[in-house]
C-alpha cells in the first residue's frame, strides 16, 4: 500500500511541475479570462465612440427619439442642419461613421435612412433600428387608439404548461435545471477521458520504452503500478479541474459581486435534489476507471511512445460516440436506443446519468447499469492487469492484436 | 542461498531455459555467461519474479522471491532504464523509497555513489543529458542503492571504456566483500575468469556448463600447449594428438587431449627442430565457451 502512495505521488507531482502541466493549466486561466472579460476586450478593439448625424425632415421626430438614442452606448448623436448631399459627403469623407435621415412620411412615423461609408451590419444598426421600431410601435397604437394597458395585452406571450400525470415524473421545469447540469458533466467527462486518458497510455508508455519499467515492476507489483498511475493522473486532473473552477468563480465573483440567480438555474445548480450530484459523481468516477483502465493496458502494449496515438485511437472513438449519443439524448432522452445504451458499460456513464438527470428511472435500473458497470471495470482491471505484467516486458512494433495475445501469454505460466 | 531448481521456461513451442539447476551460495559472485538468446536475461527475469517459471522454482533463503522482497533484491537490466527527463538525484531516490528507503537514507547513499564514480556534477543532470557510459554508472547505482543482499546484473559492463569498468568492477568486488550475493552475466571471458568463482554456461536454455570454476577447467581435460621456436613448426599440425592447431609468427598454440600426450609431442619437435619454449597452459574460459557455444551453431 506504502508503494501505492509512493508511485501514486510521484506520477502525480513529477506532472504537476512539469512545464507542459503548467502552460496548458496557464492557457486555459487565460482562456477563461478572456470570457468573462470579453466585453471589455471587445470596447479595447472597437475603440472610440461612433459620432453620428441626423438629419430630420420632420422637424418633431428627433425631439421625441433623442433620449433614447442616447441612451445606446458608445455612439453620440448631433443634429444636423446642412443639406443631405453635405451630409452624405462628410461620411463619405469618414468626418462622421454614420448618417440617419428622418423622410417625411404623410401621417405616419417617418422613414429611416441610414447612411454609413462601408454596407455590413455592426450592433449599433441593430439597436438604433430597435430603438426606433419601439417608437414606431407606439405611435401606430396610438394611432389606433389602443392604450398600453391593452397593448401590453396583445403581446403577452401564450401560457402552455406540461403537467406530467404519472407520479414522481419530472416537470419540464425540472429537466431544463437538470439539462444544465448533465450537460456540465457529459462535457467535463468526455474532455478529462480524453486529456488524462491519453496522458496515462503516454505515461506508461514512456516508462516502458525507457525500460525503467523493468526496475519499476521488480519493485512494485505491475497492478499496484497500474492502478497507482491511474489514481496519480486522477488527482493530476482533480487538481487542473479545482484550479479551473476556483479561478473561474473567482473572476465571476469579482465580476458581478453576487451571482445571478438565472446563471446559477441556467446550470442546474439551483434546488436540484442532492442525489443527483451524487449520481454525477459516481458515474463520473466509474466512467474515468473504464476508460483509464484501458488506456493504461493500451500503454503497455506499444514500446514506443510515437504508437500511442495509432492504438488509443479506437478508444478515443468510443468516447466520441458516447458523446455524441448523449448529445441527442438530451433532447429526446425518452427514446428507445437511449434507454438500451444506457446499459452498455462505455455509454453508461454518460447516458445513464443523462437519463437519471432528465427523466424518471427506475432504481433497479440505475443500479443494474451501475452493476455491469462495475462489473466490466472489474474484468478489465483484471485483464489490464495482466497484459499490463506481460505487455511491459513484450518490445518490438505494436500489432495490436498479436501483441495483446502474446502480453497475456508473457504473463502467465504455461502448462 | 539462491536456489534454482528445473526451472523450465517455455514460450509457446519455444524453450527459453530448458531445465535449470542452480545453487548460488551466499556471498558469492556468479557469473552467466551464454551466447545471444541463450536465456540469461530470461533467468534473471525468472530470479526477480518479473516472469514465472513455467516448471521449477526459484527460492531466495528459502523463500520464493516476490514484490515483498524487492527492498532486498537489486536489478540492473541489460539495457538502461531510466526516466529520461528526471533529474539523477530525484529518480535515483524515487527508485530507492519503492525499494524501502527512507529519502534521507537514499541521498546519503547518492552522495557516496556519484563521489566514488567522480560524478557528483551530475546529480541534477537529467538522465539523457548524459553519455551512455555515465547512465550506466547511475543505473548501477540505482540498482546497489538500497543495499541489496542479492544483485542481478544483466551485461553490466558493456558499453563501458576501460576505465569505467574498472571502476564497476572495483565496485562489485566490494559489494561481495560486504557480503552481497551477486549474479551477473558477461560476454567477456577474461572478466568473467577474473571475478568469479563459481559460473555456468548456458546454450540454447541449457546449462552446459556450471559450476567452479577451476573444476570446470580439469574436467574440459584439454590443455593448451605454446612451443616457442625460430625454426618452421607447420609439421607439428600432423603429429599424433595435436587438435586444433593454429601457428603464429614465432609459436604455435594446439591443445591435446591429456597431459601425458605432451611428453611424445615434446620428443618429436626437439628432434627437429629447437625448441626455445614448450608449455602446457590451463585452457581459457574463452576457449571453453567458443567449444560448447561454437558446437551449438554448428
Amino acid at each position: 500500500m506504502n508503494k501505492f502512495f509512493l508511485v501514486m505521488w510521484h506520477t502525480f507531482w513529477t506532472r504537476f511541475k512539469s512545464k507542459a502541466f503548467i502552460i496548458s493549466t496557464a492557457i486555459t486561466l487565460l482562456v477563461i479570462f478572456s470570457l468573462t472579460n470579453i466585453d471589455k476586450i471587445i470596447e479595447a478593439f472597437t475603440g472610440d465612440e461612433k459620432e453620428m448625424i441626423v438629419l430630420d425632415d420632420t422637424d418633431s421626430t428627433y425631439e421625441m427619439v433623442e433620449a433614447s438614442l442616447k441612451d445606446i452606448d458608445h455612439v453620440s448623436f448631433e443634429l444636423f442642419e446642412k443639406p443631405l448631399d453635405e451630409g452624405k459627403r462628410l461620411v463619405e469623407e469618414g468626418e462622421y461613421d454614420g448618417f440617419l435621415h428622418f423622410v417625411k412620411e404623410d401621417d405616419r412615423f417617418p422613414n429611416v435612412y441610414f447612411y454609413t461609408e462601408k454596407g455590413g451590419i455592426s450592433t449599433v444598426e441593430m439597436t438604433i433600428e430597435q430603438v426606433l421600431q419601439q417608437f414606431k410601435t407606439m405611435a401606430a397604437t396610438e394611432e389606433a387608439g389602443v392604450n398600453e394597458e391593452q397593448l401590453a395585452l396583445i403581446n403577452e406571450p401564450l401560457q402552455f404548461e406540461k403537467i406530467a400525470l404519472s407520479e414522481g415524473a419530472k416537470s419540464e421545469e425540472e429537466m431544463n435545471q437538470a439539462r444544465g447540469i448533465v450537460y456540465v458533466m457529459l462535457f467535463v467527462l468526455y474532455m478529462a477521458i480524453i486529456i488524462y486518458g491519453q496522458m496515462i497510455a503516454s505515461d506508461v508508455a514512456v516508462e516502458k520504452s525507457s525500460r525503467v519499467m523493468e526496475i519499476l515492476i521488480s519493485s512494485a507489483p505491475p497492478t499496484t503500478h497500474m492502478f497507482a498511475k491511474i489514481i496519480g493522473i486522477a488527482l493530476l486532473g482533480l487538481s487542473q479541474m479545482i484550479i479551473i473552477v476556483v479561478f473561474g468563480f473567482t473572476l465571476l465573483r469579482n465580476k458581478f459581486e453576487v451571482i445571478p440567480d438565472e446563471v446559477m438555474t441556467e446550470f442546474g445548480f439551483g434546488d436540484l435534489s442532492f442525489s443527483l450530484y451524487i449520481y454525477a459523481l459516481v458515474f463520473f468516477i466509474l466512467g474515468y476507471l473504464l476508460y483509464a483502465t484501458i488506456a493504461a493496458m493500451l500503454g503497455s502494449l506499444v514500446s514506443r511512445v510515437e504508437d500511442v496515438q495509432q492504438l488509443i485511437f479506437p478508444l478515443i472513438m468510443l468516447i466520441i460516440i458516447a458523446f455524441m449519443i448523449a448529445m441527442v439524448g438530451l433532447s429526446m432522452p425518452e427514446a428507445k436506443f437511449i434507454t438500451i445504451t444506457s446499459f452498455i458499460p462505455f455509454f453508461a456513464p454518460m447516458i445513464m446519468f443523462l437519463r437519471v438527470g432528465m427523466i424518471n428511472v427506475p432504481i433497479w435500473e440505475v443500479a443494474l447499469s451501475i452493476s455491469i458497470l462495475i462489473l466490466t471495470i472489474i474484468i478489465l482491471g483484471w485483464l489490464a492487469a495482466r497484459v499490463y505484467r506481460g505487455g511491459v516486458l513484450l518490445y518490438g512494433p505494436s500489432r495490436s492484436l498479436k501483441d495483446f495475445k502474446q502480453a497475456l501469454q508473457l504473463s502467465k505460466k504455461e502448462k | 542461498m539462491l536456489k534454482i531448481e528445473n526451472v523450465t521456461k517455455r514460450f509457446g513451442k519455444h524453450i527459453a531455459v530448458n531445465n535449470l539447476s542452480l545453487n548460488i551460495p551466499e556471498n558469492s559472485l556468479f557469473g552467466f555467461l551464454g551466447g545471444n538468446g541463450a536465456g540469461k536475461t530470461t533467468s534473471f527475469r525468472m530470479i526477480l519474479g518479473l516472469m514465472e517459471a513455467t516448471d521449477g522454482q526459484i527460492t531466495w533463503k528459502g523463500k520464493p522471491i516476490n514484490d515483498k522482497m524487492s527492498s532486498k533484491i537489486g536489478y540492473l537490466p541489460e539495457e538502461r532504464g531510466l526516466y529520461p527527463k528526471l533529474k539523477v538525484q530525484e529518480q535515483l531516490v524515487y527508485l530507492a523509497k519503492l525499494r524501502g528507503m527512507t529519502k534521507q537514507e537514499a541521498i546519503a547513499g547518492v552522495d557516496y555513489w556519484l563521489d566514488r564514480f567522480k560524478v557528483p556534477e551530475y546529480r541534477h543532470k537529467k538522465v539523457e543529458e548524459l553519455s551512455k557510459g555515465n547512465q550506466q554508472k547511475i543505473q548501477f547505482m540505482s540498482a546497489v542503492l538500497h543495499k541489496p543482499e542479492l544483485l542481478i546484473l544483466d551485461e553490466p559492463f558493456s558499453g563501458l571504456d576501460p576505465v569505467n569498468v574498472e571502476m564497476l568492477q572495483d565496485a562489485v568486488v566490494d559489494l561481495r566483500k560486504h557480503g552481497t550475493t551477486i549474479v551477473f552475466s558477461s560476454h567477456q571471458m577474461a572478466q568473467v575468469e577474473q571475478l568469479c568463482r563459481e559460473l555456468c554456461i548456458l546454450v540454447k536454455g541449457d546449462a552446459v556448463v556450471k559450476g567452479n570454476l577451476s573444476d570446470i577447467k580439469r574436467s574440459y581435460g584439454k590443455k593448451n600447449v605454446v612451443i616457442h621456436s625460430e625454426e618452421d613448426l607447420h609439421f607439428v599440425e600432423g603429429l599424433n594428438g595435436v587438435i586444433n592447431f593454429k601457428m603464429y609468427v614465432d609459436h604455435c598454440e594446439f591443445q591435446i587431449e591429456e597431459e601425458k600426450e605432451a611428453k611424445t609431442i615434446l620428443q618429436e619437435v626437439n628432434d627437429q627442430v629447437f625448441v626455445r619454449k614448450f608449455a602446457i597452459e590451463e585452457p581459457s574460459l574463452n576457449d571453453i565457451f567458443i567449444e560448447k557455444v561454437g558446437a551449438s551453431y554448428e
